[in-house]
Order: C-alpha cells, then sequence, then structure tokens
C-alpha cells in the first residue's frame, strides 16, 4: 500500500539536500567544534558558524549570534519561559500566555506557577487570533513575559505578532514566540520579539536540532536548564551536534530561496483542497481564520461525523484529528475547545498538513476520498439523521 | 490506532444499520452518549410475539470502536429473548472485538445501548410502567 502524507504540521521528511549537506560530518568531519586548538575542531565550528547564519538569514536577524542551538523546540520553549521567570522573578511574577498554545509552553507556564508565577491566558477569538484588546489590559507592571504561539500548529492561524510585540515594548515586558510552525513558510523578522523558538524537523531539516533566537542587544536574560560547559553563551551547555546544526542551517536556506514560490503554490493547493470538499459536502467548517492562516494547514470539521472514524476510512493516507478518540488521554483537542463551545466540533475535525512534497494528484485523491468517506459514516450517523430529520421539518 | 480483524470487518462493512419506526408498539428504541463526549449510539430492536428480538438496528456516531460494538451487539441480539440479550456484557464484546483497553468504554455503551431499548420497549408495552424486567 502506498501511503500519502498529509501531515505535515505533525513533522516534515528531511529534505535530500539538507542530508546530503550533513553527512560528511558524521565520519569525516568529526571535530568538537569546541576544542579551537586544532584544524579537526576549527572546521566543524566553521560549519556550525555558517548554520547560525542561515538561520538568522532567514529570521531577519543581523547578528547569528543571537541563535542558540538546542534541541528542538520543545527545550527553545522551556528554556525561554523558565529561563525568562528565574532571571527576571524579582521584577515580577507574571506571565501571560495563550489557552492555544503547544503543550511545552503550557507546561512549562504550569512549572512557574508552581514556583510562584501568575499565569494568566489571554482569550482568543472564534477565529483563533488572541484578542489583542484583552493582552492590552492584562500586560501590568508585574508582567515578566508574554508568550505567545506565532502559528498554531492545529489550525495555522498566524497571530498579529507585530501589534503584540507593540504592546510589550510600550510596557517594557519581555516578548517570546513559538515560531515552530512558520519558520521558511512565511516571511518572519525575529527582530519583533525577544526570544523566537525555531525547529528543524518542522521545516524539512532533521528531528533533534532546533533553535532559540535570544536577542543580545539589550541582552535578555536567561537562566539555563542545565550547567555544563558554558557553550552557547551559557545558555545551552553541551557539544553542539555538528551535522544536525548543518541540516537546520541548510533547512533554513532553502526555506528561504524557495518560500515564495512554495506559498503560493500550497496556497493554491489548499484553496482547491478546500473549496472541493465544500462544494461537494454540506455542513462542514473550517477551524481557525480563512485568511490569516499559513498555507497547507487545514482545519476541517465535518457535522455528523467523528475524526478517527473517518481517518479508519483511508488508512493510505497520514492525517490527524482533535478528537477525543485519537488521543491517549481520550480528551479533544484544547485548541478547537478554546475557539468554540461546541465540543464536537473538535470529535468531528481533521487536520489535513500539505507540504512540500504534496502533489495535485495526491491532493486529488485524498479530497476524493474524505468525501467518500463522510458520505458513507453520515449514513450511519444518528447526529446526522436527525439534522436531517430537523431540516425535512 | 490498530485494530482487530473483527473490527475492521464490521467498520467496513456494518450489518443491521438502519432505523426501526419508533410509533411501532412493538418497538424499544435507545439513545445513549453525547456528541459533546465523541460517541452517540441509537439502537432500536423489534420485539416478535414470542418475545424474541426479531430486528435489530443501530446508527452511530463514534469511532470506529463504537461502530463496530453496536453493529456486533445487534448481530448478537438479533433471534434472542429480551432477557436472554440483557445478559450480553460488555466485556463479551470488548473481547471478542479485542478492544485496546482505553476503547472499552464503547462496547460499555453498546451494553447500554441494548439494555436501554429493552426498558424502552417494556415501558410502551406495560403503558409507563417498566414490567417483569426490573
Amino acid at each position: 500500500m502506498k501511503t500519502i502524507y498529509m501531515d505535515y504540521q505533525a513533522t516534515t521528511p528531511c529534505d535530500r539536500r539538507v542530508l546530503d549537506e550533513m553527512i560528511p560530518y558524521f565520519c569525516d568531519i568529526f571535530g568538537n567544534p569546541h576544542s579551537s586548538t586544532h584544524i579537526a575542531g576549527t572546521i566543524a565550528h566553521k560549519a556550525i558558524e555558517k548554520a547560525r547564519k542561515q538561520i538568522s538569514d532567514l529570521i531577519m536577524i543581523e547578528d547569528p549570534n543571537d541563535i542558540v542551538f538546542t534541541s528542538g523546540s520543545t527545550e527553545s520553549n522551556n528554556i525561554a519561559i523558565q529561563g525568562v521567570a528565574r532571571s527576571y522573578k524579582l521584577e515580577g511574577a507574571k506571565i501571560i500566555t495563550s489557552p492555544i498554545e503547544h503543550k511545552c509552553v503550557l507546561e512549562s507556564c504550569e512549572a512557574m506557577k508552581r514556583e510562584g508565577f501568575d499565569i494568566v491566558k489571554v482569550p482568543v477569538l472564534e477565529n483563533g487570533i488572541i484578542d489583542l484588546n484583552a493582552l492590552e489590559n492584562l500586560v501590568d507592571d508585574k508582567t515578566v513575559l508574554v508568550s505567545i504561539i506565532f502559528v498554531n500548529n492545529e489550525i495555522g492561524t498566524i497571530q498579529p505578532i507585530e501589534e503584540i510585540s507593540k504592546i510589550c515594548r510600550k510596557r517594557g515586558v519581555l516578548f517570546h514566540t513559538d515560531a515552530s510552525q512558520v519558520i521558511g513558510k512565511i516571511p518572519v523578522d525575529a527582530s519583533l520579539t525577544d526570544l523566537m523558538s525555531i525547529s528543524g524537523h518542522k521545516t524539512y531539516g532533521p528531528k533533534g536540532i532546533g533553535a532559540l533566537y535570544v536577542r543580545a542587544k539589550p541582552r535578555v536574560k536567561l537562566m539555563p536548564l542545565f550547567w555544563g560547559g558554558g557553550q552557547e553563551r551559557g545558555i545551552r551547555s553541551g557539544t553542539l551536534p555538528t551535522p544536525l546544526c548543518v541540516g537546520l542551517g541548510k533547512a533554513c536556506e532553502i526555506a528561504q530561496q524557495e518560500m515564495h514560490e512554495e506559498r503560493h503554490r500550497l496556497m493554491e493547493l489548499g484553496n482547491y483542497f478546500i473549496k472541493k470538499i465544500m462544494d461537494n459536502l454540506p455542513k462542514v467548517y473550517l477551524n481557525g481564520d480563512m485568511e490569516k492562516r499559513i498555507p497547507g494547514c487545514i482545519n476541517l470539521s465535518f457535522e455528523g461525523i467523528e475524526g478517527e472514524a473517518l481517518m479508519l476510512n483511508m488508512p493510505d493516507v497520514c492525517l490527524s484529528s482533535g478528537s477525543a478518540c485519537t488521543s491517549d488521554s481520550l480528551s479533544p483537542s484544547y485548541v478547537l475547545e478554546a475557539i468554540s463551545d461546541r465540543e464536537e466540533i473538535a470529535h468531528s475535525s481533521l487536520r489535513i498538513g500539505l507540504g512540500r512534497f504534496t502533489t495535485l494528484e495526491e491532493v486529488e485523491y485524498v479530497s476524493s476520498k474524505i468525501i467518500e468517506s463522510v458520505i458513507k459514516l453520515r449514513a450511519i450517523s444518528p447526529l446526522w439523521e436527525e439534522q436531517w430529520n430537523i431540516q425535512k421539518k | 490506532m490498530e485494530y482487530s480483524k473483527e473490527v475492521m470487518l464490521r467498520y467496513n462493512n456494518p450489518q443491521n444499520v438502519g432505523s426501526l419506526d419508533e410509533m411501532d408498539p412493538d418497538v424499544g428504541t435507545s439513545v445513549v452518549g453525547a456528541p459533546s463526549c465523541g460517541d452517540v449510539i441509537k439502537l432500536q430492536i423489534k420485539v416478535d410475539e414470542n418475545g424474541k428480538i426479531s430486528e435489530a438496528k443501530f446508527k452511530t456516531f463514534g469511532c470506529g470502536a463504537a461502530i463496530a460494538s453496536s453493529a456486533l451487539i445487534t448481530e448478537w441480539i438479533r433471534g434472542k429473548s429480551t432477557e436472554e440479550a440483557k445478559q450480553i456484557k460488555n466485556k463479551e464484546v470488548a473481547e471478542y472485538l479485542s478492544l485496546p483497553p482505553i476503547k472499552a468504554h464503547c462496547s460499555v455503551l453498546a451494553e447500554e445501548a441494548v439494555d436501554k431499548a429493552i426498558k424502552d420497549y417494556f415501558t410502551k408495552k406495560n403503558g409507563g410502567v417498566d414490567g417483569k424486567i426490573n
């Protein structure tokens, strides 16, 4: 069975060009990049500094030294939130975040709550965008950090980063954003923020590598999560994994070169996908915002059917759902719950993730398969029957 | 989620899907679960003059396990007396379908649907009094 991958928000395949760039750094150029006494170390060091430059170019910052390598955006988010909280505790004990953050941000905030911080969540509007007026009112003298996800991983909505930045700058509050889902998809200007988390595997790079942009002027103080040789400006100790760093750099370089074209291609494919589904099926809802979203992330709810049952009808297609039945905890997506008071929206949801290697043929096949599956499942759904009866009356 | 062959068989080709006339005095109807929980089973039985379940129909909103559990239980209760049908336990459904532990609640819901449909049948028969069955 040939499988079709449409779950690009979960992870992306590593681009072959990225892998090719990485290969020499495993066995041939293996020196410790922190060994400055010999040529093996120096070559590895140079490769890492090149990667740092490639990353900083993509996120539009001048000084590559503002980039700190980490193991991924989970670590970057943990460092940013806990690092700021523990460094600035004396200046205030309030962190503002949103209910639609990634688990690692929410859990980091929970951890800080146990250390005495006040965690406040800014409300999210029905389209998945945070309420800016509410944020403005929430930011006060006690606030040390605002952490808002740039693009949500489930619904793909783009937050108003510029406006959030303005609110934070006005009050002198640090601003962190988890940019895992947005890097390489649309232009991103990290200088609007003080801290920005980046992931390798969401951008056709390798798994196990990420980065954190840490503004140096004026310097953001970050208490490290663990201690060691003081690498990465003391923020993240440990020998850097040269091949992975090189891979992340190359992934950023490719993304920068191809972003413009790829963005339009995916927007066209995605819009075609949505239109075909909506033209062929009644009562389908797009979760999130139709305009303010990254191309390639499509989250739909199909009234009357459950997400896992829907996916079961297409075992050759890799998709995901916010339904409780697909989660180990049996709780539905908290992101969809935050934007709708109807819990069944989450149970009936399907996330379709298009990416670099998605073709029109795949879009045709999967959309047709979804239409066919929804019709089949609605025929056996008591909720759809009820709908139908109400309509007939 | 990896399901057993028995689940996939019923998910792909469920028997007994449909509805019976709710107004028929020989029909008992139940609706269990809630849309907000992600599972709703509507189950109907028709009982003949010998007290046997001659027809069983269902419609299910839910995951593969919920669909398979309701399909299987309608297969099992057909031809049985209401008393015998009440003896079927969710554990037997879960075991037959090799449901993963996290999906056990789907079989519980199917058992509940049968019990409630039988109860509804007797409530209707006895003019609002839910007769000998309890």
